[in-house]
């Protein structure tokens, strides 16, 4: 599985950081999404798939 | 579009939107229906046509499209209340597109982070412990809105924007008014100037001294020529800020207690098991769905939405509880429950203008409830559920008052 993030649509909701810690961030500077990681451990993917699903500003893509 | 006419607050026909909830417990009963019937064409109460959009999938589809507007200043863009048209003209963030819209939230982004709110917290926490000191030595019976609900997002905001709290009467009753829908335009468009001229002397006060505060930061590092934003749109941003903060998590504090006080097991929860007070909030949130009717939509280009063409210029009105009481994604909506892990609920809107205060506003929601059920044993109502003061008017969902009684030791 690989994550992308397009911060440029990103609107720093944070519901990223909130669902899958391990993986999205907020940028300290900024607030918007900061990958920890483009490739998730298996583990995680329920959650990052959750992420994404819940991102409002639709800014994270899933692939693989 | 229809001539607008002016119907009184207290007839609603069958085809207006927004409705008057009939228990106040939960969303207007004919949301089932609109739910089963798809977008569906009402009307707003000035008569304009609108497309009620009620389904979880449809209001996630509609919020998160590029085609459209929320700008107040898009042609047919559909009014939950009669506004002046000076407000329409000079709208706030949550009422522009973006660029204009992009600009301005990314200002604010960081201020309401996660690790921003979860530095926030010792200060809420101080707060409530603060007001609920003060309702114990003033004494069972109170009101709980005037004690705590209100006070307590009143003070995180104000602390956060630097704004004197001293000065909370003045702005609470102008963002009352602001969001009433039985203001009169006139009126709105007073309270607005009167906000407006407080926040504009505060501004230059923080333009001079500035301290470690959102205005402050705005003054020094976001306003011209330091910056891209002239005064008058900082000015509005604050405006949003202070109004938004405090009456909505006032409103969920208040009808939230409601709710708990008839769930005992759900209050254990919140006092004994800390990492599942996330999940009671998402619920409560979802339960209330105290910001329904707020986000309205006009189309920029013909749309599909749930199966209808929405077409350019018609507008659109995204009813959140609707959603949140949408079957499909929440089984037996009805019952407050754990869900666990569950945040799709849509009580803080979604897309591009999903509310900037929601991981503020949680937190807070997570602090002040189990606190308010240790302090105050024995907490009940002092009046029947349903001769509560409702804000049926308004244009977030809650309670005017809410009397309560606590055992105080002998
Ligand atoms: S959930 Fe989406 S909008 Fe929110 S911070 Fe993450 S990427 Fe940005």
């Amino acid at each position: 599985m690989r994550v992308t993030a397009n911060r440029e649509v990103c609107v720093g909701a944070g519901m990223c950081a909130l669902t899958a810690p391990e993986v999205f961030d907020q940028d300290e500077e900024d607030g918007r999404v900061h990958l920890l990681t483009d490739n998730p451990l298996d583990e995680q993917r329920d959650k990052v798939r959750e992420a994404e699903r819940l991102c409002p500003s639709r800014a994270l893509a899933i692939s693989g | 579009m229809a001539e607008p006419t002016s119907s009184p607050a207290t007839t609603h026909p069958a085809d207006e939107i927004p409705m008057r909830r009939g228990c106040p417990m939960r969303p207007p009963a004919e949301y089932a229906d609109l739910r089963a019937n798809g977008p569906t064409r009402m009307r707003m109460p000035d008569g304009q046509p609108v497309w009620a959009v009620t389904r979880h999938r449809d209001v996630q589809a509609i919020l998160a499209s590029p085609d459209f507007s929320a700008d107040n200043r898009t042609p047919g863009l559909p009014l939950i209340k009669p506004e002046a048209q000076e407000v329409l003209d000079n709208p706030t963030f949550l009422r522009k597109d973006p660029p204009e819209h992009t600009a301005e939230r990314r200002t604010l982004i960081p201020e309401f982070t996660l690790r921003r709110v979860r530095r926030l917290r010792p200060g809420v926490e101080h707060a409530t412990a603060g007001l609920l000191d003060e309702m114990l030595r003033n004494g069972s019976p109170a009101d709980l809105v005037e004690s705590l609900a209100l006070p307590l997002p009143s003070l995180v905001i104000c602390q956060l924007l630097g704004v004197p709290y001293s000065d909370h009467e003045y702005f609470q009753t102008r963002a009352g008014a602001v969001l009433s829908r039985s203001s009169t335009p006139e009126q709105t468009s007073t309270a607005y100037s009167e906000l407006f001229a407080y926040l504009d002397d505060l501004l230059t006060r923080k333009q001079r001294h500035p301290e470690d505060d959102v205005m402050s930061r705005l003054a020094t590092e976001h306003l011209k020529p330091a910056g891209d934003f002239d005064r008058e749109t900082v000015i509005r941003m604050c405006t949003l800020l202070l109004a938004a903060g405090h009456e909505t998590t006032a409103n969920m504090i208040a009808l939230s207690t409601v709710t708990l006080l008839e769930r005992p097991d759900l209050v254990a929860v919140l006092r004994d098991q800390p990492d599942k007070r996330s999940d009671v909030v998402a619920e409560l949130l979802r339960f209330h769905s105290i910001a329904d009717v707020i986000p309205t939509r006009v189309a920029v280009r013909d749309t599909e939405i749930g199966g209808v063409t929405i077409a350019e210029g018609e507008g659109a009105i995204a009813l959140l509880a609707g959603a949140n009481w949408d079957p499909e994604i929440f089984d037996v909506p009805e019952r407050v429950q754990i869900r666990a892990g569950d945040q799709r609920h849509l009580a803080f809107g979604y897309g591009i203008h999903q509310c900037l205060g929601a991981n503020l506003a949680r937190m807070e929601l997570e602090v002040v409830l189990p606190a308010m059920f240790e302090r105050l044993p024995g907490l009940r109502l002092d009046a029947p559920v349903a001769e509560l003061d409702y804000k049926y008017d308004g244009v977030v969902f809650g309670l005017h008052s809410l009397p309560v009684r606590w055992e105080t030791p002998a």
